[in-house]
């Protein structure tokens, strides 16, 4: 409990959180409502909920920057090394910024979805958005888990790297370039697609959506079920900090 | 206490710190001298925990430091000043360290009282000058009140006004019984801040030795002597064993005789009972620069010229490239590298 004080005391007591917490939610809420506000009265019919998440990628990285800045700020201005005095068997400091990290950026991924979802039915009263169905839950409410995990996984990435540009130069490159190339690559493509973290994070959302969305494209043949994909995002999130947890135990600070 | 036995450490093919071995006593402030590049801070690393050595321990009364449960309640460094987040106030900086071994918050308004940044505590820490910083980091050390405190060359870049603020800050450190450890590469600031001293040369020990004992070392003092009959001056001194030098004519002056651990008083009454003219006797002390390059002489530089693949980093003493040992000697109540190391043997 001390050390989850102390990881909060450090997250909020710098500027940069709030401001990457603040351009998540404008920019996915702000987005979305655009989406709304310009949708046809024709197409009224096809803005179901999973169609307000369209844009959750956008807060995502935004807060997983503000992930992998919670550790390489650290090391960038060698306050690690005060952590680590304080803290000398490192990992405990370092769990408790994860946990802190990743349920402040789960929090924040909660209010971005339900505020897209609930900006939508705001601007457009008639449409389709009642969530009843567990896909339609999964849609809104499930957003919130991936920022969760994939703040873990930012944070790892931050902790192996250890420098605020190429964590983020990383993760940039592999989300937005990687994860969309890799399975152009002929024959063999589509199933490396089946294994991509985010792939299949993102099936999590999307699995068993109806097909003529707007939203996030769902991927046939995947190999989990949606809790199943959310179990396997999981465990590479964690075991990429757990590695993260190795290197910086072992390395000279 | 802080007792270091064997400790080494080695990046890549450069052995930063070669078997140190040394104990730090408490109540008494404790310098840790060396050039740069001699493995000060890299020593001071691994007393906290912070870099693993290659070899050998280093232990804070009696144990490591990653074994100790609330270390700030123990142990209070200062390394660099410049470890804090510039976009954090200096309040919320010891708050948070104060927070991580559960020191109340009351504390860090105590520490801000003693190094004098009450009036700047709420104000962003990469705002404040060094002398600021460098007061910060020392509240920092001080947060847990702890009995062992270690200080990274804390005086450089300080004005007049914060040296003397460190040292008399120092000596009260000591004086309420703690243990201070206090790294410099100035012989001149230790021999006003230390009473005992471990001088290091490229990351091996030079001697563990009190301040006043290496400064009367250091400081050797020798005897200028100059007469018309040269010869029959030498006689006279080198028949008393005195070690006498011929100093040619040059700079200084015409040629004349230096006589090394002597005195004025000596040499002129010993001229004097022979009935020998002098016309010259002065008395001659070297800086204590001079005599601490002279002492670590060689030892500056990072030994470059360290055979490849040398088993186990052997010292570098041995390798062709690097100088021998140091060419001052060792006064009596000076413990030599190697007596130190057999005492330590348990």
């Amino acid at each position: 409990m001390t050390l989850l004080t102390v990881e909060r005391i450090k997250l909020f007591s710098t500027r940069s959180p709030w401001w990457c917490m603040i351009l998540a939610t404008a920019l996915t809420v702000g987005l979305t409502s655009i989406f709304a506000a310009t949708t046809k009265s024709a197409d009224l019919s096809t803005l179901t909920p999973s169609v307000t998440q369209f844009a959750f990628n956008f807060g995502l990285v935004v807060m997983m920057v503000m992930a992998t800045l919670a550790v390489t700020t650290e090391y960038r201005f060698s306050t690690i090394r005060s952590t680590f005095l304080a803290v000398p068997t490192r990992t405990p400091a370092l769990v408790a910024k994860a946990v802190v990290v990743a349920l402040l950026a789960g929090i924040v991924g909660e209010i971005t979805a339900v505020g897209s979802w609930g900006v939508a039915s705001l601007i457009q009263p008639d449409a389709p958005l009642g969530i009843d169905t567990a896909q339609e839950y999964r849609n809104v409410f499930g957003v919130g888990l991936i920022y969760l995990l994939s703040a873990v996984l930012a944070l790892a990435v931050g902790l192996i790297v250890r420098q605020s540009a190429g964590a983020v130069v990383i993760e940039l490159i592999y989300l937005l370039l990687l994860e969309n190339l890799l399975p152009a690559i002929p024959r063999i493509g589509d199933h490396i697609q089946h294994w991509l973290p985010f792939t299949v994070g993102n099936n999590f959302i999307v699995a068993g959506q109806p097909e003529t969305d707007d939203g996030p494209p769902a991927i046939e043949g995947m190999p989990f079920g949606p809790w199943g994909s959310l179990v396997y995002y999981a465990a590479v999130c964690v075991g990429l900090f757990v590695i993260g947890l190795i290197l910086a135990k072992r390395r000279d600070a | 206490m802080i007792e270091a036995q064997g400790l080494t450490k080695r990046y890549g093919r450069t052995v930063a710190v070669n078997d140190l071995s040394f104990t730090v006593q408490p109540g008494k402030v404790t310098g840790f001298l060396g050039p740069n590049g001699a493995g000060k801070s890299t020593t001071m690393r691994m007393i906290l925990g912070l870099d693993n050595p290659s070899a050998g321990t280093v232990r804070i009364d009696g144990r490591r430091y990653s074994e100790l449960k609330q270390p700030l309640r123990q142990v209070g460094a200062l390394l660099e000043a410049k470890w804090v987040h510039p976009n954090r106030s200096a309040r919320s900086h010891l708050r948070w360290m104060a927070a991580s071994n559960r020191i109340p918050a009351k504390r860090v308004d105590e520490v801000l009282e003693i190094v004098g940044l009450t009036g700047v505590a709420g104000k962003r820490a990469g705002g404040f000058s060094l002398g600021m910083a460098q007061r910060l980091g020392i509240a920092t050390a001080l947060l847990g009140d702890p009995g062992v405190m270690l200080f990274d060359e804390p005086v450089n870049g300080l004005d007049p006004e914060g040296i003397l603020w460190i040292r008399r800050f120092m000596h009260r450190l000591a004086d309420e019984g703690r243990t201070v450890f206090v790294s410099s590469h100035l012989l001149s600031e230790m021999a006003l801040t230390a009473q005992e001293l471990i001088v290091i040369g490229r990351g091996r020990l030079i001697a563990q030795t009190s301040t006043r004992a290496f400064i009367d070392m250091a400081s050797e003092s020798a005897v200028r002597v100059r007469g018309p009959e040269m010869d029959r001056l030498h006689g006279v001194l080198t028949g008393q064993g005195l070690a006498v030098r011929d100093v040619p004519a040059g700079d200084d002056g015409p040629a004349a005789l230096l006589v090394s651990n002597s005195s004025t008083e000596q040499v002129g009454e010993l001229a004097g009972r022979v009935g020998l003219v002098l016309h010259e006797l002065a008395a001659q002390r070297g800086s204590l620069e001079q005599a601490f390059i002279q002492l670590t002489g060689g030892e500056v530089e990072y030994h470059a010229g360290a055979p490849a693949g040398a088993p186990n980093g052997s010292p570098p003493a041995r390798s062709p490239a690097a100088p021998t040992q140091p060419t001052g000697p060792l006064p009596r109540g000076t413990e030599a590298v190697d007596a130190t190391r057999g005492g330590d043997a348990r």
